[in-house]
């Protein structure tokens, strides 16, 4: 895959729904997927990280003990819209699985796509928590989301 | 009391003789007769199961994930280095150089292996290809899968890659490689059904000292294993979590 992005540096603050805030350098420049791999996490059920595979500490840029114990909005750009977030909680909370298109923030302020399923881990009935799969999407489904998350940051 | 053994379909030809020798040690160790059924068709092997007719089976892990779910087995080991991994290969003489090089209509051809299909199919999610703009051909052996590529009916061909490494190097020379995946966590698993959960310790503990005795390691080579590790109960969720999670 081509490099993609100016490399064009900002500085933004982050609000996440719990009410913290963090400011993060962005960098304009998309890191590629790695052919073949999956990158894959669990959380609790609040979001926070409880295991994180080789695939996830190599794109992310954060090390496995940086990871967890994280909440997993961490990795959120500010680029997507507050609602695809909110649409995929309301999804697993439900007990369901949740599909979408992300673009994911690394440590380095880069970022990376991903196409990304989400699942509750069901044990004995109850959800313990969540497992996130991530995979290689294909450019036009992220020129198709690109354009949809523009719209919904305006709205 | 006589135990029913299966083993999914897709391990090399080569190894067949290897699950019969394993299936006689097993019996000398357990002290219990143990009948092994062999299958060439997954859907055949999957509706024997459903019905009962098996107490161990040794599951890819998209069946994994039905045996633990709906059927109460408990996966109680894995083979040791031998996560289940995909190729998509094309001839060596291809213009398509890259997954995305493919274009719909592509013809792909493929055995009925399911873990195998399906990674293969999120392999190609990149190019925007799917079941509904490519063409699948399903044969009944990866041998069959490369001699197709190989005569150039096939854009690219589907492999679990241990089969694919073990084709002669003749055959390989002559495909090239436009991924291999590398998920690490998804393998076969040895498995044992609700009737037979009172031994499963025992069965356990005498898989993991295969190793120990000169015999079992011979029984472990002839099957192309390295030896056996525990796969504990929240290690076969997670991997089933994970399978789900590749099933749209």
């Amino acid at each position: 895959m081509s490099e993609h992005g100016s490399n064009d540096v900002r500085d933004v603050v982050i609000k996440y729904y719990d009410g913290t805030s963090r400011t993060v350098t962005i960098v304009d420049h998309e890191v590629p997927y790695p052919e073949g791999k999956l990158i894959v996490s669990r959380t609790d059920t609040k979001g926070i990280i409880t295991h994180a595979n080789q695939a996830f500490v190599d794109m992310s840029g954060y090390s496995q003990d940086e990871l967890i114990g994280q909440n997993h909005y961490i990795l959120r750009h500010p680029d997507m819209p507050t609602v695809a977030f909110t649409g995929l909680w309301e999804t697993i909370e439900a007990g369901n699985k949740w599909h979408g298109y992300v673009k994911n923030l690394r440590k380095d302020g880069a970022y990376y796509w991903v196409k990304a399923t989400v699942i509750p881990n069901i044990r004995n009935g109850k959800v313990v928590g969540y497992t996130s799969v991530r995979r290689k999407p294909s450019r036009s489904k992220i020129s198709e989301s690109e354009a949809l998350y523009k719209t919904l940051m305006e709205a | 009391m006589t135990l029913n053994l299966t083993v999914s379909p897709d391990f090399a030809p080569d190894h067949i003789s290897g699950w019969f020798i394993f299936n006689t040690w097993l019996q000398r160790k357990l002290g219990s007769g143990i009948h092994l059924e062999l299958y060439d068709c997954f859907d055949k092997q999957r509706e024997d199961i459903k019905s009962g007719n098996f107490d161990l089976v040794y599951a890819n892990p998209f069946d994994a994930s039905m045996l633990v779910r709906e059927l109460g087995f408990k996966a109680i080991v894995r083979p040791i280095a031998k996560p289940d991994e995909t190729i998509i290969a094309t001839h060596a003489e291809s213009a398509v150089n890259s997954v995305e090089d493919l274009q719909p209509g592509s013809s792909l051809y493929a055995t009925d292996d399911p873990d195998v299909n399906r990674i293969g199919m999120i392999m190609l999610e990149p190019a925007d290809l799917d079941q509904s703009n490519t063409e699948t051909t399903t044969v009944d052996s990866y041998v069959i899968v490369a001699k197709n590529v190989l005569n150039k009916s096939a854009d690219a061909g589907f492999f679990l890659k241990d089969a694919y490494e073990e084709l002669s190097e003749l055959i390989r020379k002559q495909m090239k490689v436009l991924v291999s995946s590398e998920i690490s966590v998804v393998h076969h698993t040895l498995l044992v059904g609700p009737k037979l959960q009172q031994f499963a310790p025992q069965i356990q503990q005498h898989l993991l000292d295969m190793t120990a005795d000169e015999k079992g390691r011979g029984v472990l080579e002839s099957m192309n294993l390295e030896g056996w590790e525990v796969m504990s109960e929240e290690e076969t969720e997670f991997m089933i979590d994970l399978i789900d999670t590749l099933i749209d």
